[in-house]
């Protein structure tokens, strides 16, 4: 047991320094530094075990897993209707766009469920105040990293609107569990209109304050720009998705390639920026945040009336008041409360486009009311993969803003 | 063998054509293919679908486990063609125990998944450049997502999760 914990702490080859004889200088000597796992530039548990030149990093190994709670395996023991709260918890962060890939994905199994119209927008606008809420965390934390504090305040003044607006509708702010295999989760409350209206009439000025304070600020651009390079070729060997890839010009978005919730009837551009460094990822992102707002306008104003969940009274839970006056409305409640509902054998891999990149949930079913499997395929992953690539032959200095860009939630790397 | 109605299908023909002993068989399920692939022969088959079909992303690799049928294991590689926006899935079952080839010579990103699918089900990856444990502590025994692993693992189970797989 012991070999196998020094083997732990051994991550890097790097041979132990012999102890130099008297009289001779110690120019050639690396340095090995632990970064981690408690640092505060990763906002979560991720150690890298950096091999240092001088200022020059040579070789870095992340090390992860410090936040790896068996969410996949805690799937399985659940009922296809419980394990939708676990998907919340995956990127703590973006867990609306959890809980849609999660519900497409049975919806895929179930084959037959028509999901109405004014489900599937809303489940769009409500992905998209999502996908502001992760860019706006990401941006101040990001921008706190390289001393930029007052974007931290700007930014999370705006997420705790979005997050006002997820509890109106959920009742929570962070694990709303509110999109669900069959629809929504509850009828949007009374009043939500004004709500979102304005908030998203706003926030484009705010974007134009963030923008105002960074865009052409001389150390945001001097510690940013050219910083974080890593090619092409090398991010799509290393399975780099979402706006890293869109930072180095390549215009896929899942959004658009594969639509999915009635995408294709909205108006909204891709990003594409080809710096390929830590700027233009940041331009990315900030014109991210304009093109959702602007899907969030579209599905606000041209919201359709009608019901808000599938005609599947064995999958969604009744109305409260139904199950006072109907019967068959209780006995369906027992029945998903208590050994839920089956969904065909079979399985289905679904993909969407998360804040952080493509999220893939891949369900396998064997016909009964628990999941065989749940794989989740986390953007966080496939794209910390690529930081050895990015910071080695760099400076140490960079290492933060390298970091920052690529956006990395720790929950939705260990899962 | 290919199924006939998959003999038309652009992806499917051409992978057949290149090692048509590769492939043991395949089905198209709610619009997705999927593939079965001899075991032994999965690197040649990702090379050919990467290099001239296009499959420039490795979207993910994982496992399941079907216990207790045999082969228990099936590995699943989800490939991704941005050019051709086009997804398939390709399937090796493989016996606990057998070893099965690494793809990380085709995709540099397949080690992070095969670590990951090594850490979770306990299959090898041959002439993977390093194959430890990912998210458990490399000094964890067993390997948590196989069936007969119990959920709470052995350490804080209850009682009568004690007698083990």
């Amino acid at each position: 047991m012991m070999e196998e914990l020094k083997v732990h702490t051994d991550t890097m080859t790097a041979e132990p320094g012999e102890p130099l004889a008297p009289g001779t200088s110690d120019t050639t000597r690396r340095m090995t530094l632990n970064m981690g796992p408690q640092h505060p530039s990763t906002h979560g548990v991720l150690r890298v075990v950096i091999e240092l030149d001088g200022e020059t990093i040579t070789k870095a190994v992340p090390d992860i897993g410090f936040l790896h709670t068996g969410i996949e395996k805690e799937c399985e023991v659940k009922t296809w209707h419980q394990a939708v709260t676990l998907t919340d918890r995956v990127d703590y962060l973006a867990n609306l766009s959890n809980n849609l890939c999660y519900a497409l994905a049975v919806e895929k199994l179930m084959g037959d469920l028509e999901i109405p119209p004014k489900a599937q927008w809303m489940r769009v606008m409500l992905v998209e105040l999502q996908r502001i809420a992760s860019h706006l965390v990401w941006l101040g934390t990001h921008a706190l990293d390289l001393g930029a504090m007052t974007m931290f305040f700007y930014c999370f003044r705006e997420r705790e609107d979005v997050l006002r607006i997820f509890e109106m509708f959920s009742g929570q702010r962070m694990m709303t569990s509110y999109i669900r295999p069959g629809g929504l989760a509850l009828e949007p409350p009374r009043g939500w209109q004004q709500r979102v209206r304005k908030f998203i009439d706003a926030f484009p000025s705010k974007v134009d304050e963030y923008e105002n304070l960074l865009n052409t600020n001389p150390i945001w651009m001097q510690r940013t720009k050219g910083v974080g390079f890593i090619s092409v070729e090398t991010m799509l060997d290393l399975g780099v998705t979402g706006p890293m890839l869109r930072g180095a010009g390549i215009a896929w978005d899942i959004r658009k390639s594969e639509p999915y919730s009635s995408y294709d009837k909205f108006d909204f551009d891709v990003a594409v920026r080809t710096g390929n460094d830590v700027y233009s990822r940041f331009q990315v992102r900030m014109e991210e945040l304009r093109q959702s707002a602007r899907i969030v306008k579209q599905a606000l104003e041209g919201m359709p009336e009608g019901p808000w969940t599938a005609n599947a009274p064995h999958m969604m839970l009744p109305d409260r008041e139904k199950m006072k006056t109907q019967m068959e409305a209780l006995i369906y409640h027992f029945k998903i409360v208590t050994e839920g509902y089956r969904v065909p054998a079979g399985e289905a891999y679904q993909v969407i486009e998360s804040p952080r990149g493509e999220i893939g949930y891949y369900a396998v079913s064997d016909g009964t009311a628990h999941p065989w499997r749940v794989f989740m395929r986390t953007p966080s992953f496939g794209n910390l993969q690529s930081l050895p690539a990015m910071i080695e032959g760099a400076l140490i200095a960079d290492t933060i803003a390298s970091m920052g860009s690529m956006d990395f939630v720790l929950g939705d790397v260990d899962r | 063998m290919l199924p006939d109605p998959l003999k038309s299908h652009r992806t499917a023909a051409a992978l057949e054509a290149f090692d048509s002993a590769a492939i043991l068989g395949g089905h198209t399920d709610r619009d997705e293919l999927t593939l079965l692939i001899a075991p032994e022969r999965i690197a040649g088959i990702c090379r050919m679908a990467r290099n001239d079909l296009g499959f420039i992303r490795l979207s993910a690799i994982t496992a399941v486990d079907w216990l207790p049928a045999e082969p228990r294991f099936e590995v699943v590689y989800l490939l991704h063609s941005i050019d051709h926006n086009e997804r398939v899935r390709l399937k090796c079952r493989v016996a606990d125990g057998q070893e099965i080839d690494s793809v990380t010579s085709v995709w540099r990103g397949a080690n992070w998944y095969e670590r990951e699918v090594f850490d979770m089900f306990g299959i090898r990856f041959r002439n993977h450049p390093d194959l430890r444990r990912i998210l458990m502590p490399l000094d964890w025994e067993g390997y948590p997502m196989r069936k007969d692993y119990p959920v709470h693992g052995y350490k804080y189970s209850y009682p009568s999760d004690q007698e083990g797989p």
